[in-house]
């Protein structure tokens, strides 16, 4: 069984839990992700790492509670266990090798931006961040990117907190500012990272995308996690997570995601009732 | 007396109509008076052809001598002096391929019902016994098993049984690999290879679910770090594989390997289970074989209308016969001698359509089966609101990627010798890992093969 031994709710819909996991805490490295499954009922749900430590054997995870499973999840507390904690799967992120990159992450996706831009900056590169949330009540971990980054910029949708718009728009203007990065990696919604693709295409920037499709194994067996990229079919949970944007058949796979939004509606509406009932 | 009967008992079996609405077994396994009239039908011939067909070498007259005299434990110790796991085997094998095919009550009129025998066998052994097996004592010796499907089971039983101390990894969060992922309750019970499962604890074997070998811990690892002095890889088949025709991509394709492993390892058409399923109305399987069959069957029990689309014909269907003839009598419709060649969908990508092309027989190809080819504007559309491929798989890259000296031949599988040995020392492998999609029985025959020569090698 896997241990929370640390629950911290950063803000009141993204929660970071620290689990136990010390042979996959050993290994795991940016960009990789872990599939947990919190009760014997429940599914698996693929969600990439935040942060690792191997001395102390436990893998952080950041967390928002959008559907049944991540509502389940936040009912436990520290000292609870998680039925399973599968990891590290898909490929690590290649971060050696370059001088000048910019992350950009949105919303829960900089929770995985994070430890990914760390490590271009561990490696040496000079790093520049763009981190996009809805509003002000949302944003997470900036001091944290403050630390490990040459320029950090916050987008909020509603302008309620740093500069008020996209991320790609501060991407664009960084661009045309002169900035030559070698490599734009982009980590969050489906949405935000095709646009990011689409910004750099035109520059010849490559770009790194980070997917988190529709998956149960994790290891290679079921498909369910299928991509077109460059005309190829590609697996994300063995060929990935990351794949070249300029490459992905974006349409396709962000409507592959919704694949089973009915029922994840659905059964996100009878968890909350549930909770309700308990509660009254 | 024999008895000269030339039928086969029948197998007693839930209603077609009924059980194509629920996931309890099909078959229900003969009664005490069933087995003893059909251990009678066989003749223990002296050469034992039955046996040259079984991969195992169950030794099938001796047992079947006892089922016939009422002696259904001492019948069970002889099938489980080769088969580690009879009543999964009872249920699965493809006997009218291996065992049946051979015995001479085959020659005119039915072979004896040797699958449904041992299925009694073990039933009946589950039922009654009541004590675990005892484990025996350590020999000292540490091996480790990757994977728990039928080849794993198999090495790790073999071995605990002479006093190895074998752990068992496993990537899902349940042991049992295909038979708890892919085939269905109705066809193989879960909680029967559960009590396999628990039989092998009994033994000493430890299960390590949740571990992914390659990402989670490597071969190296286990063997450099861990202290394993052996290593056996029984990891599967791997990434299913998908025609190469527009639309494969839209929702509502998906392979069979996903849509079982929602249905059998996840649970998801039941209720209480988180995990989501499409609850499609009509439905085409593409494929002929028996992953076909369960995913077209359960499709079935989901509520859809139910098509087997399948290049070549009837004869030709690489599925267990009795799948076949299940399938039939539950209502799925057969497309046979036709071959996808477009799927389509509406505005939201969902497929609504599958366009099949008719094909005819040529002459023989390469694997021996006479070549689909097709015919020319014999196009139809079938309207559809899921397709499920079910072409076979290709292997797993994870272990070869992240092994050092490990040898994969041209389509993937590991290279081993007839011991089950690969390039690198003390590393075996066996089952679908080697020989790509197989059978059950196959892998543990493989499983069997390299417990054995793992013993020879450690007690050198």
């Amino acid at each position: 069984m896997f241990r929370i031994v640390r629950k911290e709710e950063l803000r009141p819909t993204v929660t970071l839990y620290e689990i136990e996991a010390p042979l996959i805490a050993k290994k795991a490295q940016p960009g990789q992700f872990i599939i947990l499954r919190v009760d014997e009922m429940g599914e698996r749900i693929p969600i990439t790492i935040n942060d690792y430590n191997p001395e102390k054997g436990t893998v952080t995870i950041i967390v928002q509670t959008v559907g049944a499973t991540t509502e389940k999840l936040k009912r436990l507390n520290e000292g609870d266990c998680l039925q399973d904690f599968v990891g590290p799967l898909g490929k690590a992120t290649e971060t050696e090798g370059k001088k000048k990159v910019c992350v950009v992450g949105g919303g829960v996706g900089c929770a995985i931006a994070y430890p990914v831009l760390k490590k271009f900056h561990d490696d040496g590169a000079e790093v520049h961040a763009i981190v996009g949330f809805r509003s002000e009540d949302l944003v997470i971990l900036e001091e944290d990117f403050k630390k490990s980054s040459d320029k950090l910029i916050v987008c909020t949708d509603d302008g309620s907190y740093g500069r008020k718009g996209l991320v790609t728009d501060a991407l664009k203007e960084l661009i045309e500012a002169g900035n030559q990065y070698d490599e734009v990696f982009a980590i969050g919604p489906m949405i935000m990272m095709k646009f990011v693709s689409k910004t750099t295409e035109p520059y010849g920037i490559p770009t790194t995308v980070s997917m988190s499709p529709i998956m149960i194994d994790g290891t290679g067996m079921c498909g369910g996690c299928r991509l077109a990229v460059g005309g190829e079919m590609k697996f994300a949970c063995v060929d990935g997570p990351d794949f070249d944007g300029h490459k992905v058949d974006w349409d396709l796979a962000v409507k592959r995601n919704q694949m089973y939004r009915e029922f994840e509606l659905h059964k996100h509406e009878e968890t909350c009732n549930l909770f309700k009932k308990e509660a009254e | 007396m024999a008895n000269m009967s030339l039928t086969k008992n029948p197998m007693p079996s839930q209603d077609p109509n009924v059980r194509n609405k629920n996931f309890e077994e099909v078959a229900l396994g003969y009664t005490e008076e069933q087995a003893l009239d059909e251990a009678q039908r066989c003749l223990n011939c002296k050469n034992k052809p039955c046996m040259t067909g079984c991969p195992v070498m169950v030794h099938i007259p001796e047992f079947i001598a006892e089922v016939a005299k009422g002696n259904f434990e001492e019948a069970y110790q002889i099938i489980s002096n080769t088969s580690a796991l009879p009543a999964v085997c009872g249920r699965v094998c493809p006997q009218e391929s291996q065992c049946e095919k051979y015995c001479v009550r085959g020659k005119k009129g039915d072979p004896v019902g040797i699958g449904r025998l041992e299925r009694f066998v073990a039933d009946w052994h589950n039922a009654h016994a009541t004590a675990a097996p005892e484990k025996p004592a350590s020999n000292g010796h540490r091996v480790a098993v990757v994977g728990s499907g039928p080849a794993g089971l198999t090495c790790a039983g073999d071995l605990a049984r002479k006093g190895y101390e074998v752990t068992v990894f496993e990537a899902l969060h349940l042991a049992g690999g295909v038979l708890v992922y892919g085939i269905p309750e109705f066809r193989l019970p879960k909680s029967i290879v559960q009590k396999e499962v628990d039989g092998l604890k009994a033994l000493g074997v430890t299960i390590a679910t949740d571990t992914v070998v390659g990402r989670t811990i490597t071969v190296d690892e286990l063997m450099e770090e861990q202290g394993f002095e052996a290593v056996f890889i029984g990891s599967g088949a791997g990434l299913p594989m998908f025609m190469d025709i527009p639309g494969v991509n839209y929702k509502g394709v998906l392979s069979a390997n996903e849509f079982l492993t929602r249905i059998n390892l996840m649970k998801a058409y039941r209720p209480d289970s988180d995990t989501p399923i499409i609850h499609p109305k009509k439905v085409a399987v593409v494929g002929g074989g028996n992953v076909a069959m369960d995913a077209a069957r359960c499709a079935k029990r989901l509520g859809a209308e139910v098509y087997i689309v399948y290049r070549r014909g009837m004869e030709e269907l690489p599925a267990r016969k009795e799948e076949v003839e299940h399938a039939e009598e539950e209502g799925i419709i057969f497309k046979t001698l036709c071959n996808p060649v477009e799927i389509f969908a509406n505005e939201n990508d969902d497929v609504n359509k599958i366009r099949c092309i008719k094909m005819e027989l040529g002459e023989p190809d390469a694997s021996g089966r006479r070549r689909p080819i097709e015919v020319p504007g014999s196009e139809f559309d079938l309207d559809v609101d899921c397709v499920i491929m079910s072409l076979g798989t290709s292997p797993n890259p994870l272990i070869k990627s992240t092994t050092k000296g490990l040898e994969i031949n041209k389509k993937g599988g590991i290279v081993v010798n007839e011991d089950g040995l690969t390039s690198k020392e003390n590393v075996y492998a066996g089952g679908d890992a080697v020989t790509g999609a197989a059978t059950v029985i196959l892998a543990m025959g493989a499983g069997k093969t390299a417990a054995k020569a793992i013993d020879e090698q450690l007690s050198k």
